[in-house]
């Protein structure tokens, strides 16, 4: 078993991309993540394992520098908060268009604007329909523990080089703030040159070798039909993605006849909002996506054919219960799927989520 | 004497450099970019790197750079080419790393992006071309276009009161002390065409010996949104762009000042 720690959300990210492997992380400054970048300016990694560590200028700055450092082949990191992630937008639609690989982090806060600087989940439509402009999806991570903080870095890298594309760990402040025990994972080597040129070598832009043509990383192509191909070969690849990717956890479900749907930190107030219901008597079962995108229709689709009602509880107006009500009718399933949430960076307690359920679903 | 005397290998005084490719290039007639695009095939040919150089393309009129030069290119979002290579450069320190940017990419959207890369002295090389219009959207008016230029959107010529000034930006960045080597240049005639090769190889031995920013600017014409022929271009660059932006050499550690620039540490 790999090192036991108690640490902070934001810390464990740092940790775990110097123990993945990684070559560089670039950022800028914003709260409730600033951890990030403060842990691996302590920890130095340059001298330990090679990897670069770099403030930059703006977050605008920051997703180029991981358009330019990624291009080459590296697997590189950055992390932000909302709002820096709306500034990301223009190079995250970059980086999807030009199918490089990359893990992005957003710490979400309260919005929209400047917000506040309090846990939100008000960034799921951002993250899982695109974000920037054009056709395009992240693969989007959401932990609901520190432990998964840690497990998502690599994962995420694992699914960014599979499909060349960029993946999105989406957390919030809570995750990213509150310390729980983590087990570390065990240091992988960094990529040699030699190694990338192996791998990477029909993609890479990390100088023309003798024994292939040059390399050209681009997002732009003037002719539409193309440019419509490129479309396309995308959409396989998110189909691919909806094939094979889901991941989702099922708590208490076997019996259940009402489903609470949430994902990240929701999940954990519904977890216990789950235990609350049945002192109560109520039947109550967890779905929490792990992916939210490809997000997972099917479990969902299959939950909604034999139990009476879905609550979907998100910190936020609504983003997910587009998708499970999408799933859920799809399916043909007329069973209802109504909402609680909690925005402006509130947390909901679990009595909050019960009452909405007995309000909502079950009286009404 | 015969025809194959005259074309034989040993008569040989001029020829397309190797990293040049055989694509036709979409420039304009009397477009200056063919010639520094000519001058970077030469000098990355004659430095032998062409193996370990990555160019970066801006968004403007030489968006298709990559298409002309046999070497790895990646394309940039407007004006971001510095915090690209900045990126390529931290995390491939060994390889060369070049930006090739118009004044509208460089001096207006991307000012934020070059200033900084120069202020940490990124060891990269910056290409600017400079002909104070915005070619590839149409002829609008670019942070350089000089007081009283007629564009597509000054069309009684920049006003002051209305557009501001035209930005310097090269001397802003000669100040910083992350540039080792800030030059301005032209390639208007075969001796500036000379001159521009010669600090175009240096600015590139430069990055090489990890001296911090070069940056060469290259003084052009637009002839076609300047609505001039290109010999006419010519002649009112010399007579209007040179006045303020004159060429020459605006800072050069190699001469005076070793220590005028920080290494970074990576």
């Amino acid at each position: 078993m790999g090192e036991l720690r108690l640490m902070k959300g934001n810390e464990v990210i740092a940790e775990a991309a110097i123990r993945c492997g990684c070559d560089g992380y670039f950022g800028y400054p914003i709260t409730p993540q600033s951890e990030v970048m403060e842990t691996l300016m302590d920890r130095e990694p340059w001298n330990e394992t090679g990897m670069v560590v770099l403030q930059a200028e703006s977050e605008i700055a920051s997703i180029h520098m991981i358009y330019g450092a990624a291009a080459t082949g590296k697997k590189v990191l950055t992390s932000s908060s909302s709002p820096g992630i709306s500034l990301m937008a223009e190079g995250i639609s970059y980086i999807a268009g030009s199918e490089l690989p990359c893990v992005i982090v957003n710490v979400q806060r309260g919005g929209p604007g400047l917000g506040t600087i309090q846990p939100s989940q008000a960034d799921y439509y951002q993250s899982t329909k695109g974000g920037g402009h054009g056709d395009y999806h992240l693969i989007v991570l959401a932990p609901s523990s520190v432990q998964e903080m840690n497990d998502f870095v690599e994962l995420g890298f694992q699914l960014a080089f599979k499909y060349r594309n960029p993946a999105m760990i989406l957390t919030d402040g809570v995750i990213g703030q509150m310390m729980e025990k983590v087990v570390l994972a065990d240091y992988i080597p960094r990529l040699t040159d030699e190694e990338i040129d192996q791998k990477y070598g029909s993609w890479v832009t990390n100088g023309r070798k003798p024994n292939r043509e040059r390399n050209i990383v681009t997002s732009l192509e003037m002719d539409s039909g193309r440019m419509e191909q490129n479309n396309l070969r995308f959409q396989e690849k998110y189909a691919k993605m909806e094939a094979e990717e889901v991941l989702f956890e099922e708590i208490q479900c076997e019996d259940a006849e009402y489903i609470l749907v949430a994902f990240g930190s929701s999940a954990r107030v519904c977890q216990k909002a789950v235990d609350l219901a049945r002192t109560k008597g109520i039947k109550v079962g967890l779905l929490r996506p792990i992916t939210l995108y490809p997000f997972p229709k099917k479990p969902i689709a299959a939950l909604a054919q034999r139990v009476k009602g879905m609550l979907v509880v998100e910190m936020n107006a609504g983003q997910m219960i587009e998708d499970v009500q999408l799933a859920v009718g799809c399916a043909g399933c007329k069973v209802p799927v109504l909402h609680f949430g909690r925005m402006g960076g509130i947390i909901p307690n679990p009595d909050e989520v019960v009452t909405a359920l007995e309000q909502k679903l079950i009286g009404g | 004497m015969e025809l194959a005397d005259i074309i034989n290998p040993n008569n040989l005084v001029y020829e397309k450099p190797k990293l040049l490719t055989d694509t036709t290039m979409h420039y304009c007639p009397g477009c200056s970019h063919g010639v520094v695009h000519r001058l970077l095939a030469e000098v990355i040919e004659d430095m032998d790197i062409q193996d370990k150089t990555i160019g970066v393309a801006p968004v403007g009129c030489a968006v298709f750079a990559y298409k002309y030069l046999h070497v790895d290119w990646q394309e940039a979002a407007h004006g971001r080419a510095p915090a690209v290579a900045t990126g390529i450069s931290r995390t491939n320190p060994d390889k060369v790393v070049f930006t090739y940017q118009g004044d509208g990419d460089l001096a207006s959207i991307g000012a934020a992006e070059i200033l900084h890369a120069c202020n940490r002295g990124e060891n990269i090389v910056v290409i600017f071309i400079n002909n104070g219009i915005y070619g590839m959207t149409g002829g609008q008016m670019a942070p350089t276009t000089l007081i009283g230029q007629v564009t597509a959107t000054t069309p009684n010529g920049r006003d002051i009161g209305r557009n501001g000034y035209p930005l310097k930006i090269t001397e802003l960045i000669a100040q910083l002390p992350g540039t080792s080597y800030v030059t301005r240049q032209s390639v208007h005639t075969p001796a500036t065409i000379r001159k521009c090769k010669k600090a175009i190889a240096k600015a590139f031995q430069a990055a090489i010996d990890k001296k911090g920013t070069s940056f060469v600017e290259v003084v052009s014409t637009c002839n076609m949104n300047w609505k001039m022929t290109p010999v006419k271009a010519n002649e009112w660059m010399e007579a209007n762009m040179f006045p303020f932006y004159p060429p020459g050499d605006l800072k050069d550690s190699s001469k005076n000042d070793p220590a005028s620039y920080t290494p970074i540490k990576n």
